[in-house]
């Protein structure tokens, strides 16, 4: 890998910008995805920006379990972020279809539709574990700066947050 | 000023080579002063340098045709219209400078707003033509105090070159035209609480909406250097005369990044206006003091 390579790695991996596409969510996961971007979690440390064109973005952040309307919306936008991109499926909902499972007016999960790089289950998941898998999915990105890797799902455990059984995070003491 | 001084300043200092690192810093510093004004820790010190790296491996879209053309033109006029403008600035004393390129700085520092405004419109996107709409009434909006606030502080002076002015001493009126210039600096750099054109939660990213990659990257850039040259231009003008030529740049460094938190405190402690707001804000209340300026810089004139 060369100098340049290198570097692009190293950039690629702080400075992940999102887009944030609600695929019939029932807006918990948007609340939390917002949250990870507040002052209390503050992802901006990481570089994270909440971009307003897909055109900009690298990672694709997708909430809901995907109904027939939003199917059509949902391959436009991905085909409008522009390579190298990530998908990060946020909570359950595009993972499963959740509780929704059956309904007549869905047509997920997500994977049925474009290939997602990170789950981040949870219904909703807290903003850490949001946090994790946009870092992760960044890393991706990275990786694939040097070399064509296939696209691998990767599921975060949810034992890997630092809010497993709801304790209060460490890293969100608020500091006055 | 010769060819050699010439291209000594618009490469090197204060030039691309000092500006592209200080646009990146300003960016950061403006990020970050939101970032700890809204209590959050905000962007590590080299994020800026990191999206434009990152942008710059990133895919275009195709675009065909002649608008294509266009699209991949617009930011790379507009960013070397501003490195050109930064370029101007008399940091060092004795520097060199010709009679009327204040004039040049000004116009240079109105391509970067044309192109945005053509950009938007050539996007075809209906928020990039919604917000180069926006732009456009911005920028009349602003620009009549923001130039009659710098002719008077010329007029008023006698002359039209910048070293000239930056050399002679202040006077009350120029610090009338000053506070003028510090009023319209928000609106000129899309800043809250005129940050109509690039307004994310209403219209996308304005006339950005279709740019991506390299071309984004040349937008970002294009935006740090106008924040270079447009705190530049006000440091200039504020900064008290020194011969020693590293106080000098130590001095109008200071000032500019004085200006640039005090620009971004003003951005996190407000929220966007409307558009008709702007225009009655600039046009109703600005413009008295930029009249007040210039009237009394003729009524000076006609009586020396």
């Amino acid at each position: 890998m060369n100098l340049w390579n290198k570097l692009m790695c190293y950039c690629r991996r702080r400075s992940p910008w999102l887009f944030h596409l609600n695929s019939g969510s029932c807006n918990g996961c948007d609340i939390e995805l917002v949250a990870a971007l507040a002052p209390r979690y503050d992802a901006e440390q990481l570089g994270v920006r909440l971009e307003g064109s897909p055109r900009h973005a690298d990672i694709l952040v997708i909430t809901g379990p995907v109904t027939h309307n939003a199917v059509g919306a949902i391959r436009t936008v991905y085909s409008q972020v522009l390579g190298p991109k990530a998908v990060v499926a946020i909570g359950s909902c595009p993972a499963t279809t959740n509780v929704f499972i059956d309904s007549r007016t869905l047509d997920g999960p997500l994977e049925k539709h474009i290939p997602v790089d990170v789950f981040v289950p949870g219904c909703p998941p807290r903003p850490d574990a949001i946090i994790l898998g946009v870092a992760k999915a960044a890393e991706i990105l990275a990786e694939r700066a040097g070399k064509n890797l296939p696209i691998e799902s990767v599921m975060i455990p949810i034992s890997e947050c630092a809010c497993a059984d709801n304790a209060e995070p460490a890293s969100s003491e608020v500091q006055l | 000023m010769n060819m050699t001084t010439a291209l000594a300043r618009l490469l090197i200092f204060p030039g691309l080579l000092f500006a592209v690192p200080a646009a990146w810093f300003f960016l950061w510093v403006e990020r970050k002063a939101v970032a700890l004004m809204q209590g959050r820790i905000g962007p590590p010190f080299m994020q800026p340098f990191y999206d434009f790296v990152k942008l710059l491996g990133k895919g275009t879209p195709t675009r065909s045709g002649v608008s294509g053309l266009l699209m991949k033109a617009w930011p790379l006029i507009a960013m070397s219209s501003a490195a050109g403008a930064v370029g101007l600035l008399p940091v060092l004393p004795s520097s060199g400078g010709f009679q009327g390129d204040l004039i040049l700085l000004l116009a240079l520092m109105e391509v970067p707003s044309m192109c945005i405004i053509a950009a938007g419109f050539s996007s075809r996107s209906i928020f990039g033509e919604i917000g180069s709409a926006r732009e456009a009434v911005l920028n009349v909006s602003y620009n009549i105090v923001f130039l009659l606030a710098i002719l008077s502080i010329a007029a008023s002076q006698h002359t039209f070159s910048l070293e000239a002015l930056a050399q002679l001493p202040a006077t009350p009126l120029r610090w009338l035209g000053v506070l003028a210039l510090l009023v319209c600096l928000p609106a000129k750099l899309h800043l809250n609480p005129f940050s109509l054109p690039n307004a994310e939660q209403e219209i996308y990213s304005g006339p950005m909406t279709e740019y991506a990659g390299p071309e984004l990257a040349m937008w970002e850039l294009s935006h740090g250097l106008e924040w270079v040259a447009a705190t530049g231009l006000v440091a200039t003008l504020a900064a008290p005369h020194v011969t020693i030529w590293w106080l000098a740049a130590i001095i109008f460094v200071a000032l500019s990044f004085a200006i640039v938190l005090l620009l971004s405190a003003v951005a996190s402690a407000t929220a966007r206006l409307a558009i008709d707001t702007t225009v009655r804000f600039y046009w109703q209340c600005t413009i008295i003091f930029a009249v007040l300026a210039i009237s009394s810089a003729l009524f000076m004139r006609l009586r020396s």
